[in-house]
């Protein structure tokens, strides 16, 4: 029971813990702004980002770095000249191609990409502690400078605008932490599975609460669990984390709609 | 060397894989040309990304039971339809979230199943072919099956085109009209949900969304008119497919040997829409207004 907590399994615990703290608070937004696709999209880019690292040889924080930036960026620069959805899945697909062509050209790729993909949390070494320490004291430093902008660039834009709150800056602003959390987080839960920790926890957390600042609490006590469950049970079943982390997600979310449906007064809506 | 032999590597003429991957690519392409259109047109870029994503948790699946990969594809994107229509993706306002749910939970089975096709009947390349396709190792057998659930899609979004213009425009005034709006998005989520699962068959599951977007939103950069968006869609398709399928079979004998033919596709139809889709946002703005 106890060797969950193994000496082999502390990174694993502090990684995921931070992970899924920040995933909490960016979801919060991600959700809020109806960004889910975005959200979606980058890590996907930083696939191949990961992919390029390991075809070059260079540190794969660099590559996850620069591919997610360049995502976010072009998914913000595509999306004012045409549908944004559009946009977002073609840069997406194109990445994920990219991607697949330095892996195929690298050869022998099954299980990296696998990893890469649907995520190795049991395998993080310990070097990779302090950079994830250092990415998340930066995005969090950037959403507390952007809370009270961000937010009401958000909730009202018009507002926003008349108080010279530039609604393009702050997507690029928010693109941009979502790319950082990308950075971070690939590693850990992959590519794929990131999207589930950044959207179900914030999700479930808006049934619960009204208020901002207790929602994001909220959403950051639920990626908690999700994540610390989800590691203890991929640990003893052997079962791949992201797995666990999907259902997880999918568990909170039915229980925020039920408790939703369960508080209203009017006939809620079918489904 | 003549023109053909600089351009196509030696034997492609003659080449079964190449012959399957061109046709069964073809027609996908078309299907996901017509289909497409009304994709970008209601704004279901997400959902069509979704279900070519959660694809990949029936494609996995399929392995894992031995039967023919469409099957997999297909149930699970409609199956994964059904419930993002019964968790409301007709309200704009939740749409995002039950589609992200939705694509959480299957992601998470995908990873679960290819586990399990890596343990249990440990085949290697499970993963790279159900989530990045592998056209040249598609079976001529799958021709026939491919074929009917393509005119199936196909049809119904043809048979239905006129009342889903109106609803995918204005809602409110096709309820007037007596148009059923909500039987119609359903009708409208499953032909899309078998585009996808075709598409996913063919280029990979997470890649499926390429082949059904980018063309479409080309075209609809090219002409406002639906018939002949679809139309152009389809063509395009085609083409990136064709091309496609050409560098690939010439890149075994470049650096790398034989990249993959998913890449090339995806590439091209990214480049397509860069340079029809993107020259003047203003333009494209005036014919929102005038166009519909």
């Amino acid at each position: 029971m106890a060797d969950v907590f193994a000496s082999f399994m502390v990174n694993a615990w502090v990684v995921a813990t931070i992970v899924a703290v920040v995933a909490g608070v960016v979801g919060f937004f991600t959700v809020l702004r109806g960004n889910a696709f975005a959200a979606h999209a980058i890590p996907n880019g930083a696939f191949a980002g990961a992919a390029w690292a390991a075809l070059v040889g260079v540190n794969p924080l660099i590559g996850l770095g620069l591919f997610s930036a360049g995502s976010a960026a072009t998914i913000g620069w595509l999306s004012r000249r045409g549908r944004r959805d559009v946009a977002t899945a073609l840069m997406l697909t194109f990445m994920l191609g990219l991607g697949s062509l330095f892996l195929e050209v690298r050869t022998g790729y099954g299980p990296l990409v696998y990893s890469l993909l649907f995520g190795e949390v049991l395998g993080i070494s310990s070097n990779q502690v302090l950079p994830t320490i250092a990415l998340a004291a930066a995005c969090l430093l950037g959403v507390g400078l952007l809370y009270r902008p961000l937010l009401l660039s958000t909730v009202l834009p018009d507002a926003g605008r008349a108080g010279g709150i530039s609604a393009t800056l702050m997507d690029f602003l928010f693109l941009g932490l979502l790319a950082l959390l990308t950075t971070m987080t690939v590693p850990v839960v992959g590519t794929l599975l990131i999207f589930s920790l950044t959207i179900g926890a914030p999700a479930a957390a808006r049934a619960f609460t009204d208020r901002p600042s207790r929602a994001i609490l909220l959403s950051v006590v639920v990626a908690l669990a999700t994540v610390w469950i989800a590691i203890a049970v991929a640990y003893w079943t052997n079962y791949p984390i992201g797995f666990f982390v999907g259902a997880i997600s999918a568990l909170t979310y039915i229980a925020g709609r039920l408790w939703t449906a369960r508080g209203r007064r009017v006939p809620s809506p079918r489904w | 060397m003549t023109v053909s032999g600089a351009l196509f590597a030696p034997g492609f003429f003659s080449s079964g894989p190449v012959h399957t991957a061109l046709a069964l690519g073809g027609v996908v392409a078309i299907v996901c040309g017509i289909v497409g259109v009304f994709t970008v047109i209601r704004g279901q870029a997400f959902a069509g990304e979704a279900l070519s994503d959660i694809g990949a948790a029936g494609g996995s699946a399929s392995f894992l039971a031995s039967v023919s990969p469409v099957w997999g594809f297909l149930a699970a994107s409609l199956a994964a339809a059904a419930a993002m229509e019964m968790i409301g993706v007709q309200r704009a306002r939740g749409r995002d979230l039950a589609t992200g749910i939705v694509l959480g939970t299957s992601l998470g089975l995908a990873a679960l199943f290819l586990y399990l096709d890596s343990t249990l009947r440990s085949t290697t390349g499970t993963t790279v072919s159900v989530l990045f396709g592998s056209m040249f190792a598609l079976s001529s057998s799958l021709i026939p099956a491919v074929v009917s659930l393509s005119v199936v899609s196909a049809g119904l979004v043809c048979l239905i085109q006129r009342p889903l213009m109106l609803s995918s425009m204005n809602p409110d005034l096709a309820a007037v009209r007596g148009v059923r709006v909500r039987l119609l998005g359903i009708a409208y989520l499953a032909a899309l949900a078998v585009a996808v699962a075709l598409a996913a068959l063919t280029i990979g599951a997470i890649l499926g969304t390429a082949l059904l977007v980018g063309p479409a939103a080309t075209a609809l950069r090219i002409t406002r008119r639906p018939g002949l968006a679809m139309l152009t869609a389809a063509g395009l398709g085609v083409l990136a497919v064709v091309i496609g399928v050409v560098l690939a079979y010439d890149s075994f004998l470049w650096p790398g040997h034989g990249w993959p033919v998913s890449f090339f596709v995806v590439t091209l139809v990214f480049l397509f829409y860069l340079v029809f889709g993107l020259p003047g946002s203003r333009r494209s703005s005036q014919r929102e207004q005038g166009g519909g």
